[in-house]
């Protein structure tokens, strides 16, 4: 492959977002048109990330970029100085192809620098593949096996119960993920066990590796499913800063059972020759298309 | 009289007594407690105990999520299940992440008896030390299985337990120390040793007696850790006895027989011989007639010590310039079997 050979000299272009974001504990209080923009960011360093290491799933990490955002700089109290702070809200990457998100968005809340992102998938970086929870400051979980973060989720949020600490715990999953026998197993339990401390968020873009999800294995009717077990459901358009804020909002207000985010987003959003193209799922853009995915995203 | 007790009942009990002083333990079961006795903890302590269901894969992940939280985890379930049944959740959760998560698992072996192979764990051990994060441990008695749980409890990190179902006989007495890793000589002895672990130990000890009858004296060593593993007493055993009998309740690859022997192979080859479950699945039955059946009593084990004590005799690592005679030798003992045979 060329793209090996050639060395890639992306930068990720500057916006006008606010250049030192209020790293505290507390909610940050950026505006909607803000959270865009970042959000926008985020994508941007996912693009530049995946083509320097020249594999990666672009797809899944695009479509989760809003709810993403929402969570790192709106919702979630952490402390990037202190990774393990035990009142720390807790963000469970389940989906691990989805790493580069994550990492784009623990480096602009400043768990590590923004040009570590670039070496991601590189022999000896804290980057890995997948994420893992030896190696990156503020991953919770080793994840890329799919299936398991939502029982994670509920060891987590059950802790909380047992310390009394008011922590949330907020469950990345991917629709195709939602396959596992696991995912159905940790339902049940966590509607069981009343985790209301717990929300997972199932990133709806319809795809999976193999193709279209109601081709490959169809999970409709999938809130219904959700609802049968237990589960308080709000479903809404996942790249809608507003929604997905009012929908993290509400899920906190629900007592006595968990609740989960029906967020309904597009493979590849943001970029228009990788949105809905299942190419992208595991795919790196060559530097050709990052360059042209960096400038759509500009 | 020998006296025999249940390794699982004790573990009940230790785990009680855990939970009274450390308010940190919290234990998972599925649908099993009644069995594995986790059931005692959860009648003391329901807050802290987190009753899974029939979904292993999801307690493995629930026990991480809680460990990753500072908790010290006992996650408990039949054998075959804490193995097969989430072998992808153990790597993931706990191996890898290196997590504090204790799975102590019963009915481990054939000695589940009447269930039968469905319910027969015999390839866990394999599994358990094939996950770079795990200890694994088998105890060879109830005095020594609360020993391990209490050094289980104390010590960091993912570690496997297997226990069984039956009663079993003592072989410790209740001053016992266990220390996670190290082997204990249960009998001196200079012309072979029996590398044991678990109910194994018993019919090693059983077996030694009736080998110094005929003049046969065995040194016994009990190997509770399989992982990390006592590569110092093994050494120590082939180079002081020249021959090595191991003794497991398992599967012939991947367990106590292959570990020792990669040990032996790379520092101090000897004869070695295996009591084990060979390459098969067993069948319904009680569980003294499975042992008999597949090869695991102290009979067995006796007619490996003579097996392994004849190969003893012939296998000489020829000293470097030495071959000739190495040669000589070897000639020297076919003239033996051939003479043998007439």
């Amino acid at each position: 492959m060329t793209r090996e050979k050639n060395n890639l000299n992306i930068h990720t272009t500057s916006t006008p977002i606010p250049s030192t974001l209020p790293l505290n504990k507390n909610k940050f209080t950026l505006s909607t048109k803000e959270l865009t923009e970042l959000a926008k960011k985020l994508r941007r360093h996912v693009i530049t990330m995946i083509a320097t290491a020249g594999s990666g799933h672009p797809g899944g990490s695009l479509s989760a970029a809003d709810i993403i955002a929402v969570l790192y700089f709106k919702v979630m109290r952490y402390d990037p100085q202190n990774p393990q702070w035990p009142e720390r809200d807790r963000f469970i990457l389940s989906k691990g192809h989805a790493a580069p998100i994550l990492y784009a968005a623990l480096a602009e809340s400043g768990y590590f620098s923004v040009e570590e992102l670039t070496t991601l998938r590189k022999l000896n970086s804290r980057l890995q593949g997948h994420t893992d929870r030896t190696t990156t400051p503020g991953v919770e979980m080793s994840a890329g096996a799919l299936g398991q973060g939502l029982s994670f989720g509920i060891g987590t949020a059950l802790a909380a119960r047992l310390d009394a600490r008011d922590y949330q715990v907020y469950v990345l999953l991917g629709d195709g993920e939602c396959d596992e026998g696991q995912i159905w197993e940790a339902a049940m339990a966590a509607a069981h066990f009343k985790v209301d401390n717990l929300v997972a968020i199932v990133d709806h873009n319809k795809q999976q590796l193999d193709g279209w999800t109601q081709d490959i294995m169809n999970l409709e009717p999938l809130t219904e499913k959700w609802r049968a077990f237990n589960w308080n459901v709000i479903e809404i358009d996942g790249h809608n800063i507003n929604q997905i804020q009012q929908a993290l909002e509400e899920a906190k207000t629900i007592k006595g059972k968990p609740s989960v985010i029906i967020a309904h987003t597009i493979k590849g959003k943001g970029v228009s020759f990788m949105e809905n193209n299942i190419d992208f799922h595991g795919k790196a853009p060559t530097p050709e298309q990052a360059e042209l995915a960096l400038r759509e995203l500009s | 009289m020998t006296i025999e007790i249940s390794s699982r009942e004790t573990y009940g009990k230790t785990l009680v007594e855990l939970g009274r002083e450390n308010q940190n333990i919290v234990v998972l079961d599925a649908d099993l407690s009644r069995s594995t006795m986790t059931n005692l903890f959860a009648k003391e302590f329901p807050d802290r105990f987190f009753q899974c269901g029939l979904a292993e894969q999801n307690m493995i992940g629930i026990a991480a999520g809680l460990a990753a939280s500072g908790k010290t985890v006992f996650a408990s379930t039949f054998a075959i299940f804490a193995s097969c049944r989430c072998f992808d959740q153990l790597r993931m959760c706990l191996s890898q992440p290196q997590l504090n998560v204790k799975v102590v698992a019963t009915h481990g072996g054939i000695t589940i008896g009447e269930d039968g192979f469905s319910h027969q764990a015999i390839e866990d051990l394999a599994l358990f030390c094939s996950l770079p994060g795990f200890s694994v441990v088998v105890p060879a008695d109830a005095i020594e299985t609360a020993e391990v749980i209490k050094s289980a409890a104390a010590t960091h990190g993912p570690i496997y337990v297997r226990l069984g179902r039956p009663k079993t006989p003592l072989v410790y007495s209740q001053s016992y120390q266990f220390n996670l890793g190290k082997a204990i000589t249960m009998r001196q002895g200079k012309d072979i040793t029996i590398i044991a672990i678990g109910i194994m130990v018993a019919k090693a000890l059983e077996a030694a007696e009736a080998l110094a009858a005929e003049g046969i004296d065995c040194c016994i060593i009990n190997m509770p850790t399989l992982k990390p593993l006592d590569e110092e007493a093994i050494i120590k055993a082939a180079s002081e006895t020249g021959a090595i009998v191991v003794a497991e309740e398992h599967l012939a690859h991947g367990g106590l027989g292959s570990r020792v022997a990669q040990v032996v192979a790379g520092e101090k080859p000897v004869p070695m011989s295996f009591v084990n479950l060979k390459n098969t699945y067993a069948k319904s039955g009680k569980a003294e007639e499975l042992l008999q059946r597949y090869g695991l009593t102290a009979k067995d084990i006796e007619a490996a010590v003579r097996a392994v004590s004849s190969k003893k005799k012939t296998f000489h690592m020829p000293p470097s310039g030495k071959l000739s005679q190495a040669i000589a030798d070897i000639r020297e003992l076919k003239d033996e079997e051939d003479i043998g045979l007439h």
